[in-house]
């Protein structure tokens, strides 16, 4: 069964993967959708950028992270200087990882949504009166709903099976920045299979569900960008 | 300081005159790689108005810049007594008050029919709804459709949702991009009749690009002619169709069009008489109301000419001309404009005929018409 430390590191890592879908949508969104317009001849940096979670091993993006994050670090240094707390091995710290390392995830699916739309949905809108912000709300979001669905589980999922990164800048604090994927790990460690069943149970469990139900409800959606 | 009061002047001009004539005056000229546009209008702001030309002549471009979708920074648009665009001054498509159709009826596929006709309709002040959504949607036969999705339609009757979609906004000017370039031949025939039945009965003077000769003669009142990005020529259909010094008088069909108003029924052989300046046509009966406006199309190829007046016959119409112009048209064949009291007609002869008859310009004729076609 699940112990006391379980449920609180299954708390933190749900907690962990809302609040990293939520920013993930409020940034990604106009992201993506600037994406999708632009003719920046330089646009395919910033794509590049933004895809590089995908590749890079988890423990490097993890490093940088700390670096940056750290007492030392440019911005945990800037944000201690005003009076704020180290961001490393903090629950905020761990949120910033997040959104970094399931960016792509996010921001790829409303790429694809957006770019689909086209122009002339939203020149028909233009020509209906609709101003720019009204057109984008009225016709672009509601065009691009598979994508929304699309990126916001990926995200959540992504955030959920996150290791690498967390070990880096979170490391292992129950109640505070352990979260199921670590707590894994430490079971495995000291031979709780037992526990490690249960957890890797309930999350094989999460991940499929909601892999479900994104496959179920948007059936022509094409979930991995260059899948197929 | 300069700039202001010359657009207060400009202002005041056009509507002292739009309460005469107003009329549409533009001004564009727009770069994309190899294609230029460079346009300059003026059509009267009433009726409708072809925009007619090959593909990639401009036309479209044209029309996108009079909705403000393609930008001239320099360019210049005036409509009626509204001052779209000068100088730094630019309305947004959104502020201006025109209906667009697309070629592709491009409906939102998250909306239902009706939610695509009230998409529009909600974003105009209720003092400004001229065209009621009944109307619209009566007009456009689509009762049976509100509830249904747009991809469950057929083309035509997508066509014909997007078209009431532009008339619910109760646009002071309608924009239409071939609206009937996608439909295969029978739902152009299945959407002719609408955009007739708006000429009719609305008072919104209409923009309509297309490059099929047979929808501009059907439709068009005044005629653009376009190619390689520039204006060629602009004026009345009538007059446009029949000059010899434009392409549309070479084409394989060529014709001239005859506005006339029905005078009489024969009821034993089922004819009716058309009444025109230069004469009368007889031609199969329709339902139609005495007195009522009509179009008529004579072909070029079905006109032919002869020195006295034929009764011994198959030909029913036979009226006086006179030769107007003569143009070679190709190795064999010339092309005539005639003149039949003040209507333009062409006709289409072999040159030996034209050079066996002694055809010079001033030469009275009659003109035997094999065929007419009815267009309303």
């Amino acid at each position: 069964m699940l112990n006391e430390a379980d449920l609180l590191a299954l708390g933190i890592t749900l907690k962990l993967a809302f609040i990293t879908t939520l920013i993930l949508l409020i940034i990604g969104t106009p992201l993506a959708w600037w994406l999708s317009r632009s003719q920046w001849r330089y646009k395919f940096l910033l794509e590049a950028i933004i895809a590089l979670p995908l590749v890079l091993p988890p423990t490097v993006l993890g490093f940088y992270l700390l670096l940056l994050l750290g007492q030392n670090g440019p911005l945990g240094g800037l944000l201690q200087a005003l009076g704020g707390s180290p961001l490393a091995f903090s629950f905020s710290g761990l949120v910033i990882g997040s959104v970094v390392y399931s960016l792509p995830f996010v921001v790829q699916p409303l790429q694809d949504a957006c770019s689909a739309i086209g122009y002339r949905s939203m020149e028909v809108a233009a020509t209906l009166r609709a101003s720019p912000l009204d057109r984008f709300f009225t016709v672009a979001v509601p065009l691009a709903r598979p994508g929304f669905l699309t990126g916001a589980v990926l995200g959540f999922a992504h955030t959920v099976g996150e290791f690498g990164v967390v070990l880096m800048i979170g490391g292992n604090i129950p109640g505070e920045t352990q979260v199921v994927s670590i707590a894994i790990y430490d079971h495995v460690e000291s031979l709780e299979y037992s526990n490690a069943h249960w957890l890797s149970g309930l999350l094989l469990l999460m991940s499929l569900l909601m892999l479900l139900a994104v496959y179920g409800f948007n059936r022509r959606f094409r979930l991995v960008r260059h899948g197929g | 300081m300069v700039s202001i009061a010359a657009f207060v002047w400009f202002d005041m001009a056009a509507s002292i005159d739009c309460a005469s004539q107003a009329s549409i005056l533009a001004r564009f000229q727009i770069k994309r790689g190899e294609f230029a546009l460079d346009a300059e209008l003026n059509v009267p702001a009433r009726g409708v108005c072809a925009l007619f030309g090959p593909s990639g002549c401009g036309k479209t471009t044209l029309l996108r810049a009079i909705a403000g979708l393609e930008i001239d920074h320099d360019g210049m648009l005036q409509v009626g007594e509204m001052n779209w665009q000068q100088g730094s001054h630019f309305i947004a498509p959104h502020q201006r008050p025109i209906g667009y159709v697309f070629q592709e009826a491009s409906l939102f596929a998250h909306l239902n029919v009706l939610g695509n006709l009230e998409y529009g309709l909600k974003r105009i002040r209720p003092a400004d709804r001229k065209v009621s959504l009944e109307q619209a949607i009566h007009l456009l036969g689509i009762q049976d459709l509100l509830q249904r999705k747009p991809h469950s339609l057929s083309g035509g009757e997508r066509q014909r949702v997007a078209i009431a979609r532009a008339l619910a906004v109760s646009p002071r000017l309608l924009l239409m991009d071939e609206p009937l370039a996608a439909l295969d031949q029978r739902r152009k025939l299945e959407v002719m009749p609408y955009l007739k039945a708006l000429h009719k009965e609305l008072d919104i003077p209409l923009i309509y690009v297309s490059h099929a000769l047979e929808e501009v003669a059907q439709l068009a009142d005044h005629l653009i002619l376009m190619e390689a990005g520039r204006v060629v020529a602009s004026g009345e259909i009538q007059q446009l169709f029949t000059r010899l010094d434009l392409p549309l008088a070479h084409e394989l069909d060529a014709s001239a069009i005859i506005n006339a108003s029905v005078a009489g029924f024969d009821a034993e052989f089922q004819l009716m008489q058309l009444e025109f300046s230069g004469g009368t046509i007889t031609l199969a009966a329709q339902p139609l109301q005495l007195g009522e406006q009509v179009r008529v199309r004579l072909m070029a190829r079905d006109v032919s000419l002869t020195l006295q007046h034929q009764s011994a016959t198959s030909i029913l119409n036979i009226f006086p001309v006179t030769v107007a112009e003569i143009l070679p048209a190709g190795s064999a064949q010339v092309t005539l404009k005639l003149d039949a009291a003040g209507v333009p007609i062409l006709s289409r002869i072999t040159r030996k005929s034209a050079h066996d008859l002694q055809l010079v310009p001033g030469k009275k004729m009659f003109a035997q018409v094999k065929s007419v076609a009815l267009l309303s």
